[in-house]
């Protein structure tokens, strides 16, 4: 009796949980699909799931109107670039915040994730104008800059709370071994936080990918990255769906394979020192 | 070498005094057990003289040297951590051969070094698997062959077999106290059992709130403890304490007996009292007397004796053997 209630459940829970990772993973699946329609089916009443006339059209549009390759590359290069600087910034950061805290780390922590909490707009018009006396905008090194400091305090709370993990003893046996801080930092503290350390350049790394808000606002051609690229195919002629899924396919293909590919190290990283 | 002195020591933390005012010398080879308490400060003394925390005053001599100043891992010590604290991403050979890679250590020196603390330790087998492949023990062991490869001036032990089972805890307690005295090398050892403290130790601190209440070797501290507190804290079960005037000893403020000096006299003789709970162990039976306006005493008895709850009976102390503290709990000596 109590075994079979609980195969139900199981295969209930299994049914909700596939349902429920469809429903999520639906907008993706209309956005590809759409991708291949032509402009007029795209948005046809009712909507044509997969008996559809399928065509490779508005990729090759797309590929002629800009150049994938160039927003693609300045994606790879803000992102990269923004997720490094933040990384060799916040490694030593977290570090002193974790094994050599002061009575203040806590409030500084604080405050660091305090920046968060207001919406970016409410900055736009100041740093639209530093950007701009400065000649940043449209350039990728303006962009690496924002995007660098706007995720650096999570960057940080994440390290923080990684190396909060690593007992102290096993630092504290290293110092008596005769290992100076840096050859701490690189012989132990270093290999056992790789786990850690590589979730959060990951999920840094897309964070910055996805980031639309400054990228729109702070660049128009030169240094705009694929979200820029996307957001060019809706104008003032009106939405062209079937080219804007196109677009957006192809500019969340490559996060989307290296999530695919480092899922388990994202998931150990957004759901560490929840579960022990 | 690997004589330890310590002159005035002093650690607050902020405006807790954790350390009060430790005067110690610790004589080359000798084996030292720090005993209290939890929160009577062992731990911070040993961490102390590992140099892991400052002193916020006095000195630490180190062969004449004052070291207050000298970081850890110029102290010329070595430490095994009560947790182990192995590096879980090297294997045991890793583990073992880090304090000398630091040191920059030829690689065949290292090899030799680490293949001979293995072998002293029997950890040959496992040189090449990592920590968590290990059983308690054998961390335990990983953990003491850090130690000795580095072929320090001290070992400092912090409390390293309370992960252990009983009867594991029990074999390397013979095994630590037969190492240390194969390699002759001062050891300082913190621990709050006062079993293991009596077993190992060629001396013992006793601390007590920061500070020490006596130092000397186990039956010192048993036979003539310098206070109350020591009285009490040596000894399994704990000594019994009768006010002085309730025995007709006025100026005594307390009498103090060990269990195993109380013996079950004649009827009549000594003090009275009604067995409340007798336990039999076979070799020994503990009876847990009340004795009236004495309170309760505990008496051991070598072998069986057959007695129950509710019986009556007469409790005669060794008069040899008894203990007299002052108000100040003070050993009064005659």
């Amino acid at each position: 009796m109590a075994r079979k209630v609980t195969a139900r459940r199981v295969w209930v829970s299994t049914a909700a949980a596939w349902l429920f990772g469809f429903l999520i993973f639906l907008p993706i699946l209309w956005m590809v699909l759409t991708s291949f329609k032509t402009e007029l089916e795209a948005f046809s009443m009712p909507p044509k799931f997969l008996l559809f006339h399928w065509t490779m059209e508005n990729y090759a549009t797309v590929q002629e109107r800009s150049d994938y390759l160039h927003h693609a590359l300045n994606s790879i290069l803000i992102a990269g670039g923004s997720t490094l600087i933040a990384m060799i910034i916040a490694i030593p950061a977290a570090w002193s915040m974790a094994f050599a805290p002061t009575k203040r780390t806590k409030d500084v922590l604080l405050w660091m994730l305090s920046t968060k909490m207001m919406p970016s707009v409410g900055v736009l018009v100041p740093i639209y104008l530093i950007f701009r006396d400065f000649g940043l905008l449209d350039t990728r090194a303006g962009l690496v800059m924002i995007l660098c400091l706007g995720n650096l305090p999570i960057v940080i709370w994440m390290l923080f709370t990684y190396f909060k993990e690593i007992p102290k003893d096993i630092l504290e046996a290293a110092r008596m071994d005769g290992a100076t801080i840096g050859r701490e930092l690189v012989y132990v503290l270093t290999p056992m936080a790789v786990p850690g350390l590589a979730s959060t350049l990951l999920l840094n790394f897309i964070l910055a990918w996805n980031e639309a808000f400054w990228t729109l606002n702070l660049s128009t051609l030169d240094a705009a990255p694929l979200t820029t690229f996307i957001a060019s195919y809706s104008s003032p002629e009106g939405l062209f769906w079937a080219k804007l899924s196109a677009a957006s396919t192809l500019a969340i293909a490559p996060i989307i394979i290296l999530g695919w590919f480092t899922q388990r190290q994202l998931v150990r990283g957004l759901t560490f020192g929840a579960v022990k | 070498m690997g004589q330890i002195t310590l002159q005035g020591v002093r650690k607050s933390f902020g405006p807790v005094n954790i350390i009060k005012n430790a005067n110690l010398d610790i004589e080359d080879g000798s084996f030292v057990v720090f005993v209290g308490p939890s929160g009577c400060g062992k731990t911070t003394l040993l961490r102390l003289i590992a140099g892991l925390e400052d002193v916020t005053g006095g000195q630490i001599l180190i062969d004449g040297k004052n070291v207050v100043d000298v970081p850890p891992a110029k102290r010329g010590l070595s430490m095994v951590f009560q947790s182990y604290a192995l590096y879980p991403h090297m294997s045991v050979r890793g583990n073992i051969a880090f304090g000398l890679k630091m040191a920059g250590l030829p690689r065949p020196d290292i090899d030799r070094k680490v293949e001979a603390a293995a072998a002293t330790l029997n950890l040959t087998p496992y040189l090449d698997r990592k920590p968590r492949e290990l059983s308690g023990g054998q961390r335990q062991r990983v953990a003491i062959g850090r130690a000795i490869v580095r072929e320090p001036k001290a070992f400092l032990f912090d409390e390293p077999l309370s992960n252990l089972d009983a009867a594991l805890r029990v074999q390397m307690r013979l095994e630590v106290t037969k190492l240390q005295k194969q390699l002759a090398t001062t050891a300082i050892y913190v621990t709050h059992d006062q079993v293991e403290a009596m077993t190992m130790a060629d001396k013992i601190v006793v601390l007590n709130a920061g500070n020490i209440e006596q130092y000397g070797s186990p039956l010192e501290l048993y036979e003539r403890p310098a206070n109350l507190f020591v009285a009490g804290f040596i000894g399994s079960p704990k000594m019994n304490f009768v006010s002085g005037e309730a025995v007709g000893e006025a100026d005594v403020a307390t009498l103090g007996v060990r269990p195993e000096h109380l013996r079950i006299g004649k009827e009549g003789e000594g003090w009275p009292g009604t067995v409340s709970v007798a336990e039999h162990l076979g070799s020994d039976t503990f009876l847990y007397v009340d004795a009236g306006k004495l309170g309760m005493l505990t008496a051991r008895c070598i072998g069986e004796f057959n007695l129950k709850s509710g019986d009556r009976v007469w409790l005669s102390p060794d008069p040899t053997r008894l203990h007299r503290f002052d108000k100040d709990g003070a050993v009064i000596r005659t």
